[in-house]
Parts: structure tokens; C-alpha cells; sequence
């Protein structure tokens, strides 16, 4: 019954359209970035570019610009920031997760459960403490402090990612690396950490997208320093730049433009880490 | 595996090697077990965790019921921080906001979201292209979209073209700038942007709904409405949980596309209760007030999630 019929023909032109309606703001964002301004202002948003300019991204990005630096230095402090978070996540992650999930002792299910709890505790409350607590040990304003806090924060998220997906990983493998004399230690390194690299690949994928996108927690705790994450850096230019809609959006363009290459070549992965990572 | 420890084997001869039956692993299993040697592999993730998540969050309550600056000392004050609250009209505001937000928000990303799903969930030729391109902003950033958002309701942007062009110059406004609108504004910012996130959550779920199903009822004389009231909803009941349940946690901590796009204004129209909370912790230094406030905010997530969890699971006993 589920043939392609008249009716499907229609469902698909209707969420084509539907589609390419909801893609119409990155349109507007691109035709508008190669605008001139006085074009902005006096053309449909939707019409594309007359003569298309470069000239607003080379007044942000050109080394002559007073902003130029800022940007490209809040590019490679988040870049710094989501490759260290992500470090830390998959190394604890993993090897906490994987003791939990082998150990059936009372203390390990406890402690996972620690873990569970923390997933859906809301971060607001916790984050004026740890503010004041990162000042006095000197961690505000840098980017260790920052890696060593986004890993905390998504830590019960990771442990959950790997405590699944071992929990359903036979323990076939393990066994007979370890009759074979392999150290739990090299169990672990050899064999099990090769294995696990799907749940790995979810773990970076969330926990990147979330430290990679994150607002809040940068602006308090990198306020005032050199070091500013691109959404940080960007809702400051932004606020300089009052209606310059063309730079504004090319600012916009440039800092998606890293997330969108990378989601052109594995939307699968994403879409399959949002879909299952969150739900098993 | 290098040679040295293959010809160690300590392990020989243990019992392990007769206990093999082939069924599937189960925690009864001795072969392979980690017992308590090996707990410390687990300590610096539960330590940073405790540290960064729990006595965070635990002194924060704390704070919430002093008078602390950030500052030197402070008093107990009880719940004067919370009375405080419910006297001021605009943090009263603020927290209305941010439950027509989170209603908002939890409605119409769940209803479109799955609408979505249905309609891209087999049949269509061009289902997956129309997926990826659908879920691409979610993986942006809510300061960015929110930006070109905020050119689509500028006075001289493409809203208010539009409206001109189909001869409703009258509607034309600054859209943000209106007391009335401004919160429908953030309101669609943040739908238009998270409804491929719940597409996909219930596309996971519609992938668990066999077509033989659908189909043996459809025979059976069943329409559409029917077929998806008592077939597609049950069995889809585990992704509407989990959907629901985040949608609303994450409209209820709306932060960032209110800064983006109206700072709070016109006039505290868009305050919500993350919005509040940073201004009168970090702009204001009320440290001890703003750690009230988002103990409000914290038991708010708390109740919501718990009651949503117990009112999605309950009914067909899945669980997940």
C-alpha cells in the first residue's frame, strides 16, 4: 500500500517547498553578505547581490583590520577549547564508564547513578559558585580553566554515552585477551578502546556541538580576557556594529562556516549521534 | 599484543576457561568482571564531576539564602531573597515569560517536529536530502542564528518587505521593538531552529513502528488518524518522552537567543528567568539574590522534568 502515489507526489513538492522556505534565512545570509550596504538598505533581502563583494569579509578578516585579529583568535580559542573538552571527556569518559559498566559491585552502581542524576540537573545554580571558585584558584579567563569545566559539566553525559554502549559490548573480546595474559590495563587499551570508537564518535559530536555553540558559560568565565570563543567574540562585534547588516553577516557566514563543512561531511554521524545518543 | 605477555599468562588455569557457555553475557558472569581494584580508574571523572556539578550546585543553594556581594561576608537571611522575588513585578514577568516560552517551545517543535517526521518517514525520494537540510540548524549557534534572525525583523528587513509587497504595509513594524510581539519573536527563533532536532528524535522513533502494522490495519479498514492515534503514538511513546521532556528543559533555560536578539527588552518584555539571573549575578553583583533566582529556575527544571518523565512513561510502561 505504500506505493508512490498521486498524494505522495504531492506530500514530497509540499515539503520541498516547506523545506526551502525554512532554508530561507541561510539565503538571506548569504546574498546578504556579499552585499554593499547601501544595497542592503535599498534592495529586496531575498534578490541576490547585483555586483557580489568580497569586500565584507576582507574588511573583518584582512590583517589590516582592526578586527581581524580578534576573530581569528576567537576562532582558534574555541578550536583550543571543544578539541580539549572533547580530550578530556573521551579519557575520563571512557575509563570511568567502562569500570562502572565491567563492575557489578554496589559502589559502581551508585556512583553511575551519581552520574545519571547529574545529565539532568540544571547548570544555572551551579555556575556563580564554580565562577568564584575558578577565580581563586586563577582559572578565569583561561582556556584550561574553561576545558577543565566544560569537561566536568558534560562528564555525566559522556559516562552515560560509554556506560551504554558497554554495557551492550560482549565480553567476549576481553575474555580472551585476558587468557591470552593481557593486563586489564592493556585489555583496555587494545582492545576495548579500538571498539569503542562509535560511542566515541558521539561523545565528540555532542559534547563538541555543545562546548563548540556554548554562550553562556564563555561570556562569564572568559569575560575581559584575551580569550574569547567565537559566539562570545561575535555577540561583542556585533553590538559595535549597530544595523552594518552586510558585516554582521559575513561575520555570521565565517563563523558558521567551520560547524557547516563539518556537517556536510558526516550529517549521517551527527544526526545518528543526536538521535541515538541521547535516547538509549 | 607483545610476545613478553603472552608467554606471562597469569591467568591460566583459572575456572574461567570451563565456565563458557554460550549464552549472552550477563552480570553473573565470572570471567570477566572488574571488582575493586580497578575503582580508581573511575576517580578523577567522579571527582571533577562532584566537584564541577554537585558542590557547585549545593553551594549555590547555599549562597541563595544569604546576602553575599560575591564579596567579604555575608548573612543568613532565610528566605528574604525569595520574597524579594515575587515582590518585583518584573522578575515576576520574567518568570511568566519564560514559562510562555517553555510551553511554547515544548508545543510547537514536538507538533512540527513530528509532523516532519511522519512526512519524511518513508515514501518521499527525496526524504534524506530534505532531513539533512532540515536538521542543519541545530548545529549552528543560537548567538548566530539568532543575528540573521534579527535582520528578518528589523524594520528595514525582509519581514516587513514581504508584508509591504502583499499590501499589508499597516502590519509593518520593528517587530523586536514591540512589548507585545517581541516574545512571539524569540518564540519562532527558537522553533524555527530546533525543529529538526525533534524530527530526528521521532524519525528514531517511527523507525520501531514495523510498515506490516500499519498496513494489517489500514486493511482492517483503519484510517489514517486512527492508524496513527493507536498504532504510531504507543509504540512511538519512548521518543514523545524524551522529546518532550528536553524540548521543554531547554525552553525553560533560554538565554541566549533573548540576549541576541532583544538584550531583555523593550522594556523587560523578554526577560526570562537565565536572563535575570545573569544580570543580577554578573552585571549587578547581587551574588546571594541572583543564586535565589536560579534556585527558582533550578526546582522549576527539576518539578518539570520529573513530572513530565512520570507522565509520558507511565501510561504504556515501556519505560526506555
Amino acid at each position: 500500500m505504500f506505493q508512490y502515489t498521486r498524494r505522495t507526489l504531492i506530500l514530497e513538492i509540499v515539503m520541498i517547498v516547506v523545506t526551502l522556505l525554512m532554508l530561507l534565512p541561510f539565503w538571506i545570509l548569504i546574498v546578504t553578505s556579499f552585499k554593499t550596504l547601501p544595497e542592503v538598505l535599498s534592495s529586496p533581502a531575498l534578490a541576490p547581490p547585483t555586483a557580489p563583494t568580497f569586500d565584507n569579509f576582507s574588511t573583518l578578516l584582512s590583517p589590516e583590520s582592526s578586527q581581524s585579529a580578534g576573530i581569528i583568535q576567537a576562532l582558534l580559542t574555541s578550536i583550543l577549547i571543544t578539541v580539549g573538552s572533547i580530550i578530556g571527556l573521551v579519557v575520563l569518559g571512557s575509563t570511568a564508564a567502562y569500570v562502572l559498566a565491567r563492575s557489578t559491585r554496589k559502589w559502581s552502581t551508585r556512583t553511575f547513578f551519581l552520574f545519571a542524576i547529574a545529565i539532568i540537573l540544571p547548570t544555572q545554580l551551579g555556575t556563580l559558585p564554580l565562577y568564584i571558585g575558578a577565580k581563586e584558584v586563577g582559572l578565569v579567563g583561561s582556556p584550561w580553566g574553561m576545558m577543565l569545566i566544560y569537561t566536568g559539566m558534560l562528564l555525566p553525559l559522556s559516562v552515560f554515552i560509554y556506560a551504554g554502549f558497554f554495557r551492550r559490548l560482549p565480553r567476549d573480546y576481553e575474555e580472551s585477551a585476558t587468557l591470552d595474559g593481557a593486563s586489564r590495563f592493556q585489555v583496555f587499551s587494545r582492545v576495548v578502546f579500538p571498539l569503542m570508537s562509535p560511542a566515541t564518535g558521539t561523545v565528540a559530536i555532542l559534547a563538541g556541538l555543545i562546548v563548540w555553540n556554548d554562550f553562556f558559560t564563555s561570556l562569564i568565565f572568559l569575560s575581559g580576557s584575551a580569550w574569547q570563543t567565537l559566539p562570545v567574540a561575535m555577540y561583542n562585534y556585533v553590538g559595535s556594529l549597530v544595523s552594518q547588516w552586510n558585516l554582521i553577516f559575513a561575520l555570521v557566514l565565517v563563523s558558521m562556516l567551520p560547524i557547516l563543512i563539518f556537517y556536510v561531511f558526516a550529517q549521517r554521524k551527527f544526526i545518528q549521534g543526536f538521535a541515538g545518543g541521547l535516547k538509549s | 599484543m607483545s610476545a613478553s605477555t603472552r608467554t606471562v599468562d597469569r591467568n591460566a588455569g583459572t575456572p574461567a576457561r570451563a565456565a563458557r557457555p554460550p549464552q549472552p553475557s550477563t552480570a553473573r558472569r565470572r570471567t570477566y568482571k572488574m571488582g575493586h581494584g580497578y575503582w580508581w580508574w573511575a576517580l578523577p571523572a567522579v571527582i571533577l564531576m562532584l566537584g564541577v556539578v554537585y558542590l557547585s550546585t549545593a553551594s549555590g543553594a547555599f549562597f541563595a539564602f544569604t546576602d553575599w556581594t560575591g564579596i567579604g561576608s555575608f548573612n543568613f537571611i532565610g528566605f528574604d531573597n525569595f520574597v524579594r522575588i515575587t515582590q518585583n513585578p518584573e522578575l515576576v514577568g520574567a518568570l511568566i515569560n519564560t514559562l510562555l516560552l517553555a510551553a511554547g517551545f515544548l508545543i510547537f517543535t514536538n507538533v512540527l517536529g513530528l509532523a516532519f517526521a511522519i512526512a519524511l518517514n518513508r515514501g518521499l525520494k527525496t526524504r534524506y536530502l530534505l532531513r539533512t537540510l532540515l536538521f542543519m540548524p541545530v548545529v549552528l549557534s543560537p548567538i548566530a542564528v539568532s543575528f540573521v534572525w534579527k535582520f528578518i525583523f528589523a524594520y528595514e528587513g525582509p519581514l516587513n518587505q514581504f508584508l509591504g509587497a502583499v499590501g499589508l504595509k499597516n502590519l509593518q513594524q520593528v517587530w523586536l521593538a514591540s512589548p507585545t510581539l517581541a516574545l512571539g519573536c524569540v518564540l519562532v527563533v527558537m522553533v524555527w531552529q530546533n525543529i529538526g532536532f525533534t524530527m530526528v528524535l521521532y524519525l528514531a522513533g517511527l523507525a520501531t513502528v514495523p510498515p506490516e502494522l500499519e498496513e494489517a490495519a489500514a486493511l482492517d479498514g483503519a484510517g489514517a488518524w486512527t492508524r496513527f492515534r493507536t498504532i504510531v503514538v504507543p509504540m512511538i511513546q519512548p521518543s514523545i518522552a524524551i522529546a518532550s521532556t528536553l524540548s521543554l528543559i531547554q525552553g525553560l533555560r533560554v538565554f541566549d537567543q533573548v540576549l541576541a536578539l532583544t538584550g531583555g527588552g523593550p522594556g523587560g518584555a523578554t526577560e526570562t528567568l537565565a536572563t535575570e539571573v545573569y544580570k543580577t549575578t554578573f552585571v549587578y553583583q547581587q551574588f546571594g539574590f541572583g543564586a535565589a533566582m536560579a534556585l527558582v529556575l533550578s526546582v522549576i527544571i527539576l518539578i518539570f522534568a520529573i513530572a513530565q518523565q512520570a507522565a509520558t512513561r507511565d501510561r504504556t510502561g515501556i519505560g526506555d
